[in-house]
């Protein structure tokens, strides 16, 4: 399945990187795919995570990595680590366009360089999201269902932002996951930026830890 | 050589509750090394949530469970390395390789890999699925599924083997073949299995707990318990006769152990316990019909896991009493 998701990944990003590069002034840049691939993450993640432990409650091979002489924090982040590597996987491929890029263009190595940096912090950042999800309920669908959501909701915080003041307006705008990424894109590497990320990773691997755990005493 | 048998699981006090519901109360026992030990109890007696304590799965509410002296709460992962664990819903990831997934399940347990290699060798043979190694466990029956839910189970040889209800769900041949595969295992292994089968125990296992709602009910071996588990066959017999005379005539008949009688208007009918062994159920209408009295009807009644247990309980309330 993770082949497949990688597939339309890397097709929808190829077309974007091929509309971005062929307007009559274009810009050597990846900032035209990367940009717009964020959004594919918020498709994209619950779909790959959904699986990781629904999928192991409803077949009852959770009872057995319970049972196995394993600590539950390495379950979550064995597979949590595995979705990380799916990711860099799929993203692996796309170095061709940046070839591309210096095949034709003179572009600047920085900025692809903070945006890559930032795709696997979004993109880790959707995935431990989608990881809590699924620790939440055998149904597939419903861990997808609830992560889609939960993606939704944290990059639409950004546009109501934009339609609020004040103190409510720098809330909504410091959790919105989009909010975060515009800089890398920009080639900045803004240290509260990686934090923001590092945090939202840190707390969601971490909820789902304990949702695995409270199974115990249920 | 030591003399005295390590004890390999110790139970005492053991206690879950659920919210308010008394799952398991106060179970006490041990299992002494090599022993193939049944649990045997009705749907819903504790059996399940017994063997998932012991395998680490939950802890327990109160009590202390230790598997080959390690405590499945303060020494948890060593005492579950040395558990070997088949649940009642084989757990199997269903588009793996047998050969995948049991490479899988040995690096889970801290194998290595040239160990996983023998060690896949030979569990594949002992439980006979080396045609399947490339197949894909969604594909296998049932039965093979068992299969490879046992080989799992024994791939790193644990010390104590738990099998929760291992023959259920699979068809009768499977059912024989699983069943000598268990006792075949059994031989080098501690082995606890759980049933509500009353023959699988005979035919497996060297001693009994019987627990019955949380609680153990009897413990010995199937030929002590024999008596008392395969005691329960009933005869159900309709007389026409004088009643007292006919109930103390059927009491004194060998091989009664108790009668009760059930006075239907026309007919009394009587229902007796009787011992197994005896052919009573041939002999009975004869006896009757010396007796003079009209025998209108004679049948035997099997007994539930359920009236077992009952009769059971109920025997051990009289003893103590």
């Amino acid at each position: 399945m993770a082949y497949v998701i990688g597939a339309v990944f890397l097709s929808l990003t190829g077309y974007m990187f091929v509309s971005s590069v062929s307007n009559p002034f274009p810009e050597a840049t990846i900032r035209g795919w990367v940009v717009t691939s964020t959004f594919i993450f918020v498709l994209w993640s619950p779909v790959l995570t959904m699986r990781l432990l629904a999928e192991e409650q409803k077949l009852g091979t959770l009872e057995l990595l319970m049972t196995s002489p394993v600590k539950d924090y390495e379950v979550v982040i064995g597979k949590y680590l595995a979705t990380l590597l799916i990711l860099s996987g799929t993203l692996f491929p796309t170095i061709w366009y940046v070839i591309l890029l210096f095949w034709f263009g003179s572009p600047d190595l920085w900025p692809i360089l903070t945006s890559y940096l930032g795709l696997m912090l979004f993109g880790g950042a959707t995935l431990a999201i989608g990881l809590l999800a699924s620790s939440l309920t055998s149904n597939q669908v419903l861990a997808a269902v609830m992560s889609f959501g939960l993606l939704l909701l944290l990059t639409l915080t950004n546009n109501a932002a934009l339609v609020t003041i004040g103190l409510s307006a720098t809330i909504l705008e410091e959790v919105s996951l989009i909010a975060h990424f515009e800089d890398f894109a920009r080639g900045i590497v803004d240290v509260g930026n990686v934090i923001y990320y590092l945090s939202v990773i840190a707390i969601f691997v971490f909820a789902a830890i304990r949702s695995l755990e409270s199974r115990r005493w249920r | 050589m030591a003399n005295e048998l390590q004890t390999m699981i110790e139970v005492e006090g053991l206690t879950k509750l659920y919210g308010d519901f008394v799952a398991i109360a106060n179970l006490n026992f041990s299992v002494k090394k090599g022993e193939i030990v049944g649990l045997l109890g009705p749907n819903g007696s504790g059996k399940t949530t017994t063997m998932r304590i012991l395998t680490g799965y939950m802890p327990p509410s109160e009590g202390i469970v230790k598997i080959a002296g390690y405590d499945v709460l303060s020494d948890s992962l060593s005492a579950r390395a040395r558990i070997g664990y088949l649940p009642e819903t084989v757990p199997l990831y269903q588009d793996m390789e047998v050969g995948e997934y049991l490479t899988f399940m040995g690096a889970m347990r801290g194998m290595n890999n040239a160990k996983i290699k023998t060690r896949i060798d030979e569990v594949v043979d002992q439980v006979n699925i080396g045609h399947y190694l490339g197949t894909h466990i969604g594909k296998l029956s049932k039965g093979y599924k068992q299969r490879v839910g046992l080989a799992q189970a024994i791939l790193h040889e644990p010390d104590v083997l738990i099998l929760d209800e291992p023959t259920i769900g699979i068809d009768p041949i499977q059912v024989v073949e699983t069943r000598q595969l268990i006792k075949a295992i059994g031989k080098d292994h501690t082995l606890l299995l759980s049933t509500h089968i009353l023959s699988e125990v005979s035919a497996l296992c060297e001693r009994v707990l019987i627990i019955h709602e949380g609680k153990l009910v009897a413990e010995d071996t199937p030929e002590n318990l024999g008596d008392k588990l395969r005691g329960g066959e009933k005869i159900q017999v309709d007389i026409h006769g004088p009643i007292a005379e006919v109930t103390t005539f059927l009491r004194n008949i060998e091989g009664v152990i108790s009668v009760r009688q059930n006075d239907m208007g026309d007919v009394v009918r009587y229902i007796i316990d009787i011992k197994l062994g005896t052919s009573l159920l041939e002999s009975l209408a004869d006896l009757i019909l010396q007796q003079g009295w009209g025998l209108r009807g004679l049948n035997s009644v099997s007994m539930s896991l359920e009236e077992i247990f009952l009769q059971l309980t109920s025997s051990d309330l009289k003893e103590e009493g």
